[in-house]
Parts: C-alpha cells; structure tokens; sequence
C-alpha cells in the first residue's frame, strides 16, 4: 500500500480495482506508466524473437549501435508530432521539410558559405545547423500560421507542404546532389568518428545515473513537503536502481562495439600513443545522434510536462473549447506546435544529411509517415489529446527494430513494408482496446 | 434584499444587451443587474437567449451593441481573459473541463501555478485543489487522475472548484445541477448559499423552477431574446413565473383562465 507520511495524507486511487491481481496491484504501488512498461515489454519480445529467428546476429553490441544511429533522425521527429497529433492535428509534410531544410543547410556549407568565411571554417557546422532549425521553425511556423488563423484543416495545408517543400528543394539545387558536407557537420550523422568513445559514454551513464538519482529524490522531497503519498522507499529504490542499471548496462554492452582496427591504431598514434603488440579494443561509444535523439527526448518531455506551453497543448487536444474558456490562446499554441515540429524536423535534416554526407532532392522520402507511426505506436492518440514523448521514441525503436531485424533475416522489402503496415495497425488497435477497458 | 444595498452601484449591470446570429436577434435589448450577496436566476425556455446573454458577461461570446458595468464602471469584456479580470467566473453548462488532464490542471487552466524558474508547480497546484475540495467536496480524493474517469458530480466539483478558488466576485452558473442528482443538487444548492453570504453575485440559469425559488432572490425571466420582466422571488407564485417563462406576460397579465391552462 501506499505510505502515509507524517502530514497525514489521504490514500489515493482507490476507486481503481484491483481484483487481487498481485501483479497489477505491484505496477500500481510502483506508480509506472503501464502503457509504456507494455510497449518495452513488446520491444524485448520483437528484439529477442528476431535475435534467435536470426540466429543471434540481432543483440549484437554492432546490431544494437547501429539500431540506435538508425533510429535517431525519426525518433527526433517523433517526439515533435506527438504534440501536433495531440492538439489534434496532423503534419504530413515533415518528409518534404526534411528534404528541403536539408538541401539548404547543404548549400549553405557546401556552394554559400564557403565563398564568405572560407572552406573548412569551424562555425561553418552551427551556423548551416542554427539557419537550418530557423528555417524550420519558419516553414512550420508559416503552416501553422493557415492552419490556427485562417483555418484550414492541418491535413490539408500540410498536404499541401508535401508537395510544395519536395518541389522547392528539387529548385533550389535544380535536382543536383550537393556534397560534401562540413567535416564537423558530418560528426553529427554517427558514421566512423562521429561518436564519443568508451569513456565519454561512461561518464554520460553515470550523469544520467546521477540525474535520475537527483530527480526522484527531489519529487519525493516536493510531495513529502506538501504532505502528499509517495511510492513506498522500497518502490522508489528499486525503481532507480532499476533505471541505472539499465542506463548503465546498455552503455557496456553497447561499449563491446569496437572500433575496427585499422582505425584504432591510426587513432593511438595520432594521439602520440604506442599500438601495443596484439592490439586494444578502443570502444565506439554513443554516436553522435544517438546523443543527440537522447537530448531532444529529455528537452521535448520537459516541454510537454513542465512548461505552460505542453500542458495547454494537452488542454486544447482534450477540450478546444474548454482552452479557450480558460483563457489560453489556442491559436498561437497551435502555431508554437508546428513552429517546434520544424525545428525538430531541421534536427533531423542534419543528422540524415550529415550522415549521407549529402543532400539530395529525394531525401526523406515516405518520412512522413514513419514519424507519425512511431508516434502512434507509441500510444498518441489520433483523436487528441494523449501522448507521450518516450513512448513516441519507443514507438521509434520499435518500427526501427522491425525494419533492420526483417533486412537480417533477409525478407523481402516488399514483405517489409507489409510487416511494418500490418504492425502499426494491431498496435492502434491493442491499443484502443486497452482505452476503453481504461475509461 | 434591504434598500439600503440597493443605493450601492449594481456589482453587474448590462444595458441594452444585443446579440444577433445571422438574422435572428438572440438577445434582443435585454438589461439586467445584481447586486453582491446576491442571487438573481435567469430563466425562460429554450432558445429564450439566457445562455447566449451571459456569454457576453463571460467573455465567451462578444455582444454585437450594449455596455457591461462592474461596480458602477463601464467594462470592455472581449475574451474569457477580461472576464477573468473583473473576477467573474463562469461555470459552464458543459463544465469546460479537458477531458485528458488532472483535476487540479483543469482548475489552474490558463492560470497556472509557477516555480521561481518558470515551471509547472504541479505540487502546488495539488496542493491548492486539496484545499479548495476539503471545503467544497470533502471526498474528492482522485487528484492524479483523468478528469474524464470521473463521475459526474466530481466534475462539477472541480468546475465548481475552478470558480471558487480564485476569488470570484461575480459567478455565473449555467444549469449547475442539470447532471446532477438530488444529493449532489441539495448540496451545490448550499453551496450558493454559502457564496451568497460571503457577498459574492451570482448569476442562476436553470429550467428548473423549484430549484430557482430555492436559491433565487431575483428572477428575470427571458422569452424569445427579450425580457419579459424581472420579479422578486417573494412577491410571486411558481404559477407566476411560469406563466412569464411559457406565454410572457408579467404576474396580473395573464387572466385567470390562462393561468389554468398552465397546468394542461
């Protein structure tokens, strides 16, 4: 049961039945979102039925590295629809968007810049970024903007932007490929050096270690201080430890993908080191986007849960017109909302670009809708109104999973696209069952 | 009512009221005042333009011609933002709750509670919606959950709840009890009591005319976008006031055959 601090404060919840099921009463005292221990629970039974069905080449440290790369740009993208999604909208031009804020930053570090501050030049990476995220903002804005005040339905005018922003960056570069990329720039694609190593990775987990340590104490001290229940101390001790272990544990597992070594060795003697006879293991480390997926993941549910701005996102998905009473200004939350999905999409603009180490026309083709698969997999509701970041990045990792574990087995891609389809529906679908048994 | 709180400036009062939907008149030069401590119900039947004359007051819905006075003073109410400035609180027919988020949520909605740093002060907010439900609803006690796995009479609670904490001096109730059943009825009933002797206004709209001689001190009765006439609740019959709701015509008006065929 729930412990009682000293101020005396009521039990909670206990209108919800428990019907003796010891396992559903332990979920409640552990106070977890159910949904999103389901959707890891699917995602461990995905990864271990593909890892034995490929005769165990998927949990490979190198597998698991490269899932990770692979899932960033869409998992960045993610978290931002499940915002448009939950307001009630739709944005189906994240794909062209991503094509053109991509073609710009290319052209920006590739044909403009180079001209003014020279080739080569170290800001030349955040200045094509920063341009790139005010262009997304921008884009997004601009759409927004029809959609909140002059009323036109989202699926139209983003419908519109597919179209529009796909033609605007076969113009901008008249279908030409633009490469290379800054060397910098092209850090943030992952690819060979674009990765912290071994020891950065550790002292990444053991901050996030810390963090998780620092938040749950701090909730705990909040509620305690306003005399409100608490998880008992065992539930909140095992929770974190729990977290850490998992944080930590995936850092050395995923600590095992080497890099090759020819690689190393250039690498020691770079660094005036001596290539000991039979070789290291120098690790790879987090990618570079992987961090990155990991940072707007941690911003964007601090936005959606902390700030005015996410809750009046969630208020307008429950009830448009109970926000407007209330006072909000539902129309510039709306514009916000898509201006955020640009700057998210330029996010993601400059992990595929960077990665490619190109820019093509056809970039991000069909993105659209993986984006807002992952964030429907992941319990956004297309009614409105509900949703999650971690489960949107979750819902990532799944479709992600799927797709690189059916290319291991050797299925066909047209089989490919059939599993995907067919997963994304039975996940909707288990999960308005499980709604309306909820409610 | 005393006539001595009758010399004060009205708390409330709205001069020549217009507001029209395409070519019908919805409220059609409707004035009516309150007074603090005061309950004055609007009624009539549907379509006779309570709703709509009050959404002017609330902000909700702007009036096409007439002036709003606060105290005496002219007030430009525009948005539910303004209304909220002159410390009117509405309590909607539909409870304007969001459905997806928490009891104490809906009730700071576009009022949040800070941190120093900017932040949600979810704990706070609780904290605050614990206490303004010890007095209104004792056994409230579903704080985390969804507005929309409550029951009915819990979410009038927190509607109710929204307009109290914030200090109202104006309330406007639209059908409070239209979801309700007889206890939770009896109990929003001493509920305006309670309002009323802290010296806050309220505006009634109900159907249910028991309910208004309950709680009423005055009734204005609207009929089609006009105003038939407002009546001390002392001074007249039920079989009165239904006659000014049903056929419009003021108490003595209606002949006394009329008045029998009120109860056909």
């Amino acid at each position: 049961m729930t412990e009682v601090p000293p101020g005396g404060a009521e039990q909670i919840e206990d209108e919800i039945e428990t019907k003796g099921r010891s396992f559903a009463s332990l979920i409640r005292t552990l106070d977890i979102d159910s949904r999103l221990l389901g959707m890891i629970a699917a995602l461990l039974v995905i990864w271990i039925g593909i890892h034995f069905m490929s005769g165990g080449t998927f949990l490979t440290p190198r597998n698991l590295w490269n899932l990770s790369v692979q899932t960033a740009a869409v998992a960045v993208m993610a978290t931002g629809m499940v915002l448009i999604i939950v307001t009630r909208n739709i944005d189906l031009s994240v794909g062209s968007m991503l094509a053109v804020i991509g073609m710009a930053m290319a052209l920006l570090q590739a044909e403009i810049l180079p001209d003014i501050i020279g080739f080569g030049h170290p800001f030349m990476w955040i200045i094509a970024v920063v341009a790139g995220i005010i262009l997304g903002a921008i884009i997004g804005g601009f759409q927004g903007f029809i959609i909140a005040y002059v009323g036109v339905p989202s699926f139209i005018v983003t419908l519109g932007g597919l179209l529009v922003w796909r033609g605007a960056a076969w113009w901008m570069a008249s279908g030409r490929t633009i490469a290379p990329m800054d060397e910098t720039y092209q850090l943030l694609g992952g690819g060979s050096d674009g990765n912290i190593g071994g020891g950065w990775s550790w002292i990444v987990g053991i901050v996030a270690s810390i963090g998780i340590v620092l938040l749950m104490m701090n909730r705990r001290r909040t509620r305690l201080a306003f005399g409100f229940s608490v998880r008992p101390l065992w539930a909140d001790t095992a929770i974190g430890a729990v977290s850490i272990g998992v944080v930590l544990g995936g850092i050395a597992y995923l600590n095992r993908y080497y890099v090759p070594e020819l690689l190393a060795k250039a690498r020691i003697e770079e660094a005036g080191g001596i290539w000991p006879e039979g070789g290291i293991n120098l690790s790879q480390g987090l990618a570079i986007p992987v961090l990155i997926a990991i940072g707007v993941t941690l911003l964007m549910t601090f936005v959606a849960t902390r700030l005015t701005f996410g809750r009046y996102v969630f208020a307008i998905g429950g009830n448009p017109e109970a926000a407007e009473l209330g006072g909000i200004k539902t129309r510039l939350t709306i514009v916000k909302a898509f201006a955020l999905m640009g700057m998210l999409v330029a996010i993601g603009a400059a992990i595929q670009t960077a990665r490619l180490n190109a820019a093509v026309s056809g970039l991000g083709q069909l993105t659209e809708l993986y984006v807002i698969a992952a964030a429907v997999i992941g319990g956004t509701s297309l009614g409105g109104g509900i949703g999650t970041i971690p489960g949107a990045v979750l819902g990532a990792l799944v479709m992600q999973s799927l797709q690189s574990g059916m290319v291991l087995l050797g299925v066909d891609a047209p089989l490919q696209d059939i599993v995907v389809g067919v997963v994304l529906v039975i996940a909707v679908a288990i999960d308005s069952f499980y709604r309306k048994r909820s409610v | 009512m005393t006539s001595a709180t009758k010399q004060q400036p009205p708390l409330v009062e709205m001069r020549d009221m217009r507001v029209a939907f395409g070519g019908v008149h919805a409220v059609d030069g409707v004035n009516v005042d309150l007074f603090p401590g005061e309950v004055v119900a609007l009624v009539g039947g549907n379509g006779a333009g309570k709703t709509t004359l009050i959404k002017a007051l609330s902000g909700a819905h702007q009036a096409d011609s007439g002036t709003i006075f606060i105290n005496g003073e002219e007030a430009s109410i525009d948005t539910p933002r303004d209304a909220k400035h002159y410390a009117i609180e509405t309590i909607y027919q539909t409870l304007a709750l969001a459905e997806n988020i928490d009891a104490p949520s809906n009730m700071f909605l576009g009022r949040e509670l800070k941190t120093k740093w900017g932040l949600l002060d979810d704990s706070a907010m609780e904290s605050a919606a614990r206490e303004v439900m010890g007095r209104l609803n004792p056994k409230f006690q579903n704080f985390k959950v969804p507005v929309s796995s409550l029951s009915g009479g819990q979410r009038q609670s927190v509607a109710i709840a929204r307009a109290v904490h914030f200090n109202a001096k104006i309330l406007i109730m639209d059908e409070p009890t239209a979801a309700l059943g007889p206890l939770e009825t009896s109990q929003v009933n001493e509920l305006i009591q309670q309002l009323k002797a802290e010296g806050i206004g309220i505006f009634l709209i109900s159907h249910d005319i028991h309910d208004v001689f309950d709680s009423a001190d005055r009734i204005a009765v609207m009929m089609q976008g006009k105003l038939v006439g407002t009546v001390n609740k002392d001074e007249v019959t039920k079989d009165e006031v239904l006659a000014m709701i049903i056929m419009g015509k003021l108490p003595g008006e209606a002949t006394e055959s009329e008045m029998e065929h009120l109860h056909e």
